[in-house]
């Protein structure tokens, strides 16, 4: 059994993968101590190899991981193992969102990350969710159900906390600027998208594919590009990671 | 680490002279030491040559500090710098003493927030506030500091700097024209007549003539480590040779170029004993783009700690300071002023424009060095950098050259994002 682990910035994934085929997963909230939690996590497999990745993984390989990947070679390796035709990929997770492009074979041929800032992430999302009342989980499907935006101007998560909150007193109704603050997280996205370039066939991976109201803008915006979501977006880096580990495993045997 | 543990020297008494805030700079000075033991004492398998720059570090504070005062007693002047167009010779035939200033860190940046504006380059800021905040005992020894015109924010802080410390400023020209060419020689002339007057004393052929050879001695002496340096597996880490980039800006400069060919030999050596500081199959960076002041070693960090090894800085800190030499013997002054002129003319600095030479450079210095890609780094703000990135990145897509960007400062709060940005740079050269 080889086991893949992604300490994420907001939630650890662990993926569980044998003969070939993922045969579990698991998803948790990250608590304070990541590497334990994920240690916890990991007891009830009997795992020959364990590759780490995400902003924990250094963490995970001094106390139990045998390798490490970086999310980019993670994220590659999952989307080509369950949509193999895809040459792109928008990977939006908490704290980062990252544009990679593969080669014909699978491997990270260029990548883009936001800068320093949180704009343009799930933690942007959350932020702006909690601002106007919302469960993060309604926070997409509001979105989706306005057909009229306000417009953001500020990317910075803190001015547009700010410009949220003065359209508030201004009256805006909430899913208006509910909406508004999904375009602009799209917006950021194409921007890093035609910066680096895409084929016919993108991926979307990472937590924020699972909000419907992204997803639906990026598919508007992009003509003539079939932008696929695999079923569970978010363990797609762990994936990766227990393929990574099982193509070690076997290396060594 | 108790009884080996790395320490810059203290010499209280000379800095209370010297006007400095000992108190603050006490404490920065032990951060350095703390970071210096973990950055570079930490090194595998380094060359014991290296010993002589640790020194250097030590004494960083104080003995070099001590020297420049004692040049200063003898009427020698002392001038400070921050780039690579200072005529050094001029200096050095007159007697006196070249001094790169403080202005890597992110310790005196609030210092300088106080007064300039927050969204300019953090090496005007950083250098800036050492002064502002008297925290650098470079910038309180010397008697005049060089400034130049190669972007806003250096030729407008001048203008705030003069009035802490006499700042003297020489106008670069952004073409190379022919009339841009009479313009510098023009300016050259002026540094003279400003230097003689700081010395006393004018500049002499001899003089002038041995300052030329002292110059092309050291430019070659750092030549020679890079080249050697270029051998795959190379024989010293990439962040020992930056340390060598950045000392030579401060230390003397002939003991510097004696040190520098001491520790060539020992690599040749190495290199014969088939001794390399990485592993055997670690992935090569070349590093392009501004230069990193002392104490700025963050990017090296990152891809050394993730098992790569720098095998070449294109940058003022780095081959752009070193890579073109003068001709030597001129027989009367005018003759090697224009020599001079020419030679520092060549530099390619991301302020000219048009700027193809350097593209070339770029691409050239990739090969010689037998690097696996590239990563252009750059600092906030810096404009005619950022902005060049943008045809260097073309020119490595159309060479097929593994290539990054990397916009940074000198805060640690990226850190975690460049480690992965870093890594996975890594793992796509690594295949």
């Amino acid at each position: 059994m080889y086991v893949g682990v992604d300490l994420g910035s907001r939630t650890i994934k662990v993926v569980a993968f044998q003969d070939g085929r993922m045969v579990d997963y698991k998803i948790e909230e990250s608590g304070f101590a990541p590497h334990e939690q994920a240690r916890e996590m990991l007891t009830d497999y009997k795992a020959d190899q364990i590759v780490a990745t995400g902003y924990g993984r250094h963490l995970a390989r001094e106390h139990f991981a045998d390798d490490v990947i970086t999310e980019i070679k993670a994220h590659g390796i999952g989307i080509h193992a369950v949509l193999p035709q895809v040459t792109t990929i928008v990977d939006v997770g908490g704290q980062d969102s990252k544009v990679i492009t593969l080669n014909g074979k699978g491997q990270v041929s260029n990548f883009q990350m936001n800068d320093k800032c949180a704009a343009g992430t799930g933690r942007f999302l959350e932020i702006m969710a909690a601002s106007l009342a919302y469960p993060l989980v309604e926070f997409g499907p509001a979105a989706l159900d306005s057909d009229q935006e306000v417009q953001i101007n500020s990317m910075c998560t803190v001015f547009a906390e700010s410009e949220v909150i003065s359209m508030k007193n201004r009256g805006a109704p909430r899913q208006h600027i509910a909406r508004a603050v999904h375009s602009s997280v799209a917006d950021r996205i194409l921007a890093m998208l035609n910066r680096i370039g895409f084929d016919k066939y993108v991926a979307f991976s990472g937590g924020v594919a699972n909000n419907p109201c992204i997803v639906s803008m990026i598919r508007g915006k992009l003509v003539g590009v079939q932008v696929a979501v695999p079923e569970n977006p978010s363990i797609i880096g762990a994936l990766g990671a227990s393929i990574e580990a099982a193509k070690l495993g076997e290396s060594q045997a | 680490m108790t009884a080996g543990k790395f320490e810059i020297k203290a010499y209280p008494e000379m800095w209370k002279d010297l006007d400095m805030d000992v108190e603050r700079f006490d404490k920065m000075r032990l951060m350095l030491g703390d970071i210096y033991e973990k950055t570079y004492l930490s090194q595998k398998n380094r060359p014991s040559g290296m010993a002589y720059f640790d020194n250097m570090i030590a004494e960083i504070h104080g003995g070099r500090i001590k020297e420049l005062l004692a040049a200063k007693k003898e009427g020698k002047p002392v001038i400070g710098t921050f780039c690579v167009y200072i005529p050094e010779e001029i200096v050095l035939a007159a007697g006196g003493v070249c001094v790169g200033l403080c202005g890597g860190s992110q310790g005196s940046v609030p210092d300088a927030e106080k007064i300039l504006p927050r969204n300019i380059c953090p090496m005007v800021k950083s250098a800036f506030g050492f002064k502002a905040g008297r925290i650098c005992p470079y910038f309180q020894a010397v008697d005049l500091v060089y400034g130049e015109t190669t972007c806003d924010a250096k030729k407008k802080t001048w203008e705030i700097l003069d009035n802490m410390v006499s700042t003297y400023v020489m106008e670069i020209p952004q073409m190379k024209k022919q009339t841009d060419q009479d313009m510098w020689l023009a300016e050259v002339k002026e540094f003279k007549t400003k230097v003689e007057s700081l010395a006393g004393k004018e500049v002499m052929l001899e003089e002038l003539n041995r300052a030329v050879k002292t110059m092309n001695n050291k430019r070659k002496a750092l030549q020679r480590i890079n080249m050697l340096r270029h051998t795959n597996p190379t024989p010293i880490s990439g962040k020992d040779v930056l340390l060598i980039e950045q000392i030579a800006f401060y230390d003397e400069p002939v003991r510097f170029t004696e040190k520098v060919g001491e520790l060539c030999d020992e690599l040749e050596q190495r290199i014969q004993d088939g001794v390399a500081v990485p592993g055997k199959n670690a992935a090569r960076v070349m590093v392009a783009g501004v230069p990193m002041a002392l104490p700025n070693w963050k990017l090296h960090n990152l891809v050394e700690g993730a098992g790569a090894v720098i095998v070449n800085e294109e940058s003022c800190i780095g081959t752009r300071y070193y890579k073109d030499l003068m001709d030597e013997d001129g027989e009367d002054i005018e003759t090697i002023l224009q020599n001079l002129t020419r030679r520092y003319m060549q530099i390619d600095c991301s302020c000219f424009t048009p700027n193809n030479e350097r593209i070339d450079q770029v691409l050239k210095e990739y090969r010689e060095s037998d690097a696996h890609g590239i990563i252009h780094y750059s600092l906030q703000f810096c404009h005619t950098y950022n902005v060049e990135e943008i045809r260097i990145r073309e020119a490595c897509e159309k060479e097929n050259i593994p290539y990054m960007f990397i916009e940074s400062d000198y805060s640690p709060e990226d850190v975690g994002q460049l480690q992965t940005r870093v890594e996975a740079f890594l793992e796509q050269i690594s295949g």
